[in-house]
């Protein structure tokens, strides 16, 4: 179409003249008010990123931090309402999974996501302790994922059958390959498709 | 002294499902019972995984649109405005005002019909037969509407992103109107059947509580939320298509009982009725569709909108790569996330009222498992 726009790639910080998919990055801009620098007066370093895209702000944190800043924004920032926990797979980067923590605050109106980088085969802290709903919430992820939570109190696959090979939503989990021997032994079915 | 035997033990574990009809679909809950008292539940769900989340990186944005529909069924509509509107985000469009407001009937209409199979089937559970064949009656007549405006009747595919599917039929604003004026009285109808009657009453005021702290502890949202008295809607926290404009109240209860939430999805279809009347009046020419390129690609980047679904808190959680196809989705389902307070609200609770307590969190699998 004529009036197609061109969904102009943010620019790359290093010009990288105009390779076909240029490895863009989200054209986030910088998140400033009283809750950012709230948080990086108490949690200083481990605070990596404080920005919003399209309005809706996030912050990116060291993975060990996660917990400690849920129970901050708990207790001290009334953001009582963990709305989801999810995770990104991003197998080309060493840093392999974006887990992302959304958080809502019922008497500030307002919600953040709190994203931390972690590698494959890291185990994360559970968020248990601080939201009980983050339960099934972090058995999905690792069940989908295989990111396995410690001091989780039921971790569990959720979704997928207990004796399930493999983790669907990794990227290199095949969307026509799924556990053969499973759909084989339980369902009867000898192609296993 | 003989050995102690099986019947020493007053604890059984007993098994529901996944093919129970108070199940409201596959679901298992394992039961630990003492007598006829709960003392633990253990939910098994997944039987309906078909890997929607997957599924949507592996299609175009327009591709997948149809595949949210499958997951709440009885609420399609919701399903493909949030989906519609967190892909509108990424591309930061923004539908037109005909679009808009036709967006807000039907999924209050559908709200509507979403209640009134929760009201039906509810109420079956509990043993009260008759107003399961009313609600379907009148759920007959939103159907009706929606086959009317895009040919389908459950998996309606009703909006498109950046606007609607469908330019409105002739008559669409009377027949809504007439479905309105036909139906507030149907309210008082099952009021009159339910609201004092005593069995009713007996077998759902005081079960299943969740006060606001336990529903906020466990991410609980919708009317299982505001029945505990927390005043809390996304249509009005963080409106999306223009809700803004239109005047509704927000129906709340005290208790956070079975009976409060029932009260409460009661008073929300008169409500979704006010706006709906609201809406028909704001209807203007127009264009249904924004400027939406042919091939949706959207900037790299993630967002996250969510809406009020009639179960709750309704998210898309979608992550950008700069490609015809989303990197990753994900769907926050209401239900999913409420059934884990199952546990909290049967534990020592009696048998009978668990299937009480499933039915009035108004799941639907199809979600939860996606």
């Amino acid at each position: 179409m004529a009036d197609e726009q061109k969904p102009a790639p943010p620019k790359p910080p290093a010009g990288a003249a105009k390779a076909p998919p240029p490895p863009a990055v989200m054209a986030a801009t910088p998140w400033e008010g009283e809750l950012p620098s709230v948080l990086r007066e108490q949690f200083g370093g481990a605070i990596l990123e404080c920005s919003t895209y399209l309005g809706q702000p996030f912050i990116r944190v060291t993975p060990g931090t996660v917990v400690p800043i849920l129970d901050f924004l708990k207790f001290e920032m009334e953001f009582d309402y963990l709305v989801d926990v999810t995770a990104v797979d991003y197998p080309k980067r060493e840093e392999r999974f974006d887990l992302v923590y959304i958080v809502y605050s019922f008497a500030r109106n307002e919600r953040i996501r709190v994203v931390t980088r972690i590698q494959d085969g890291f185990r994360p802290e559970s968020a248990v302790c601080v939201h009980l709903t983050a339960n099934w919430l972090e058995r999905e992820v690792y069940d989908m994922f295989g990111i396995e939570f410690a001091n989780h109190p039921d971790l569990r696959r959720i979704l997928m059958p207990d004796d399930w090979q493999g983790h669907p939503l990794r990227k290199d989990y095949n969307i026509l390959q799924m556990d053969q021997r499973w759909v084989q032994e339980n369902l009867g079915i000898e192609s296993g498709q | 002294m003989a050995d102690k035997t099986f019947l020493d033990s007053t604890e059984l574990v007993l098994n529901m499902g996944p093919q129970h009809p108070s199940t409201h679909g596959v679901l298992r809950v394992i039961l630990k019972l003492d007598g006829e008292k709960i003392m633990g539940t253990d939910c098994v769900i997944g039987y309906l995984h078909r890997g929607v989340e997957k599924i949507a990186e592996n299609r175009t944005y327009a591709m997948f649109a149809p595949y949210v529909d499958r997951m709440d069924y009885v609420a399609a509509v919701s399903n493909g405005l949030g989906y519609c509107l967190a892909v509108e985000k990424l591309l930061s469009v923004e539908a037109p005002p005909r679009a808009q407001v036709t967006r807000v009937i039907l999924t209050e209409l559908n709200r509507i019909a979403s209640h009134l199979l929760w009201l039906g089937t509810h109420a079956l559970d509990i043993g009260a037969t008759t107003p399961l064949f009313y609600v379907m009656r009148e759920r007959e007549e939103i159907l009706n509407i929606f086959e009317k405006y895009c040919g389908a009747r459950l998996t309606t595919h009703a909006f498109r992103i950046g606007g609607l599917q469908y330019e409105l039929y002739e008559g669409f604003e009377e027949d809504t109107l007439r479905f309105c004026d036909w139906f507030l009285p149907r309210v008082d109808e099952y009021e009159e059947l339910l609201t004092e009657n005593r069995i009713w009453v007996d077998r759902l005021k005081g079960v299943g509580i969740l006060d606001a702290e336990d529903c906020k502890a466990y991410g609980v949202t919708g009317p299982v939320l505001r029945a505990a008295g927390v005043e809390w809607d996304l249509r009005r926290a963080q409106p999306y298509s223009g809700y803004e404009q239109y005047e509704f109240k927000i129906p709340t209860g005290q208790n956070g009982d079975t009976y409060d939430r029932y009260l409460v999805r009661m008073e929300e279809m008169r409500q979704s009725v006010r706006i709906i009347r609201q809406a028909v009046e704001r209807i203007e020419p127009g264009p249904i569709m924004a400027k939406v390129p042919k091939v949706i690609k959207p900037p790299v980047g993630e967002v996250y909108v969510s809406i009020e679904a009639p179960k709750g808190e309704l998210g898309y959680f979608i992550v950008s790569d700069g490609s015809t196809q989303p990197y990753r989705v994900r769907v926050r389902p209401p239900s999913f996330v409420n059934l884990q307070a199952l546990d909290k609200m049967a534990r020592g609770g009696l048998f009978a009222d668990i299937v009480a307590i499933i039915g009035t969190f108004d799941i639907v699998l199809g979600e939860i498992d996606r």
